[in-house]
């Protein structure tokens, strides 16, 4: 009994995880994936239903909102981080005074809630006493910038948060990959007479295809899972415009009680993110078995 | 003669470069403290607005100073005005916070160190697959659990309180703890762990005499990670608990959003100050370790 024990202690002591896991990672996945088959309501119902969530779901209007939504704030969110990011990243590499202080002004906002933020960034954009006032008193009379009442555009209110939170992450991944690439090959390249634009373009740049794609893979994943910012922002508004897929899900749950429903967009968001993340687990794990 | 024209001409391009090269150092610098406004922006104007009176807010700009150091906001913010319902301020929930991150960050670190150690240095077949089973935890967007585990916390009697925050967040950190720890102790050399073996020593001799005393790095990147995720956390807080047992990101909130007759603007930026305050100055103190996390752990988002 005791050698047992002691042979396996190992694995007993690992058990708790794994099944933390099991129970709450994948069993509550599959719970939510049969209830999205189901017609719950405000309780969870176990007969199955079939598709027909799913049906409404993508006849919603406004989760057809919500996905638009994300879309576009995907795409702007991506190119904005990965532009700024890099920008920066190539410029504090060029021995730059103070480089550890700019450093650290670019990252704080990671250290910081969405919540925090988005507090921040509504007091800002709000026409009545923010940015528009601050131009008005400076005396450009007609300068508008209301987007965050406005249907059309709140959205890229919402981006513009959003880059500001996380750019400087970006900037942090491509710092640290040009800093692994060793000096022999910048020089030889200078050497040849290579201009410094050059060597980034040509050669540092294309040799930082795995940071692209982290911070791709990174990006994406912040983006599908955006909750805390909008809440804080917009709350999904004004009206709906503002919605995306993780306000609409807990909206759905816990505000009109459609469980079924709300299982439903749970799991096109799941399917969302394991579209972007195993590729990539699985180039990672190639790269470090290849090691 | 041929000689010294070369020369002039070569001279004259290097004057030339120095100067482009000045040019572009200045554009550089240009650049760099343009954007480090952009980013310093935000926090600037919460700090003054914070400061301001509603009379200054309403008179001055975004940006102008404020008249006086008129901490009465942050009181407000931090203590409420003293009278009775409606009356929401931090302090209680700055508590509830702390209750939640401590007992979390020690138990999800706890046991990603053991799982780490056994990961590692106690292999066994098929453990890639048991780590690649833990991974896959760091990815799963948490809208495909809020309701079973909604049910769950209310089965077990501790939905709405900081017992269950605290679970939650034990049980969805572990994928990112043992990720840390498990990349790390990987480096460990296990010829050092076979001697002991040897020797005679057991399973948690060798993690408490042979890992725990190298480990110092790892955990303070583990813990200051776990922090920042669980203190920052909302999706949970404010699905989970509600009144007197919210976490401050969600008192926060529903601070700036009760719509009271006046909005008073100080009033909530002192709020989020509060609110971002504790996470602010681990990144201050220990910038290198946080970004070490970030950079390793950062899926989560």
């Amino acid at each position: 009994m005791f050698k047992w024990l002691e042979k396996n202690l190992p694995k007993i002591v690992m058990a708790p995880a794994v099944g933390l896991i099991g129970w709450f990672v994948y069993g509550f996945v599959l719970w939510t994936l049969y209830i999205s088959f189901t017609n719950s309501k405000i309780l969870p119902k176990y007969e199955l239903w079939g598709f027909g969530q799913y049906e409404k779901l993508w006849a919603s209007r406004k989760w057809l909102i919500a996905v638009d939504n994300l879309l576009i704030f995907t795409a702007l969110f991506l190119i904005f981080c990965v532009v700024i990011g890099i920008i920066l990243a190539i410029f504090l590499d060029q021995k730059i005074r103070a480089e550890g202080l700019l450093r650290t002004i670019y990252l704080y906002p990671m250290a910081l809630s969405f919540i925090v933020t988005g507090t921040a960034w509504k007091w800002i954009l709000n026409p009545t006493l923010g940015i528009q006032k601050m131009f008005r008193d400076w005396g450009f009379e007609d300068f508008t910038f209301d987007w965050l009442v406005d249907r059309e555009m709140a959205i890229y209110t919402i981006v513009i948060a959003g880059v500001w939170q996380s750019a400087g992450f970006v900037m942090a991944l491509f710092l640290a990959g040009l800093r692994s690439v060793e000096d022999e090959i910048v020089k030889a390249a200078k050497i040849d007479g290579a201009s410094l634009f050059t060597v980034y373009w040509k050669i540092l740049l294309p040799m930082m295809r795995p940071v692209f794609f982290t911070s791709f893979v990174i990006l994406v994943h912040i983006s599908i899972k955006s909750y805390d910012l909008i809440v804080a922002l917009t709350q999904g508004g004004p009206g709906i415009s503002t919605t995306m897929p993780a306000l609409y899900m807990t909206q759905t749950a816990f505000h009109k009680s459609q469980v079924g429903l709300s299982a439903a967009s749970a799991m096109m968001m799941f399917m969302a993110v394991a579209a972007v993340i195993i590729p990539y687990l699985y180039s990672e794990l190639r790269r470090e078995n290849a090691r | 003669m041929q000689d010294s024209l070369k020369s002039t001409s070569y001279q004259q391009l290097e004057q030339k470069s120095k100067y482009t090269n000045m040019f572009l150092r200045w554009f550089l610098y240009f650049i760099l403290i343009l954007f480090a406004s952009y980013f310093i922006f935000p926090l600037y104007v919460m700090v003054v607005t914070s400061l301001k009176t509603m009379e200054e807010i309403r008179q001055g700009t975004l940006l102008s100073w404020p008249s006086g150091l008129n901490l009465e906001s942050w009181a407000v913010a931090w203590g409420g005005r003293g009278y009775g319902a409606g009356d929401t301020f931090l302090r209680p929930y700055f508590w509830n916070s702390i209750k939640m991150v401590v007992p979390a960050v020690f138990f999800s670190t706890f046991i990603g160190a053991m799982t780490g150690y056994v990961l590692t240095k106690w292999r066994f077949k098929g453990d890639q697959w048991v780590f690649l089973f833990l991974l896959f935890g760091c990815f799963i967007p948490f809208q495909a659990i809020l309701l079973p585990m909604a049910r769950t916390l209310g089965v077990l009697g501790i939905s709405n309180s900081v017992i269950g925050l605290v679970l939650v967040h034990t049980v969805y950190g572990i994928p990112f703890t043992t990720l840390f720890f498990r990349n790390y102790y990987i480096s460990v050399p296990t010829e050092l762990v076979k001697a002991a073996r040897i020797d005679g020593a057991g399973f948690f001799k060798i993690f408490f005499k042979i890992l725990l005393p190298i480990s110092a790095p790892i955990i303070v990147v583990t813990v200051i990670w776990q922090f920042t995720q669980i203190w920052n956390d909302f999706l949970f807080g404010s699905t989970f608990s509600f009144g007197e047992a919210a976490p401050i990101q969600v008192a926060l909130n529903n601070m700036v959003l009760s719509s009271t007759s006046v909005k008073e603007y100080n009033v909530d930026m002192a709020s989020a100050i509060i609110a971002g305050i504790p996470t602010l100055i681990v990144y201050v103190l220990a910038g290198k370790y946080f970004i070490r996390g970030l950079t390793s752990g950062a899926v989560k988002g």
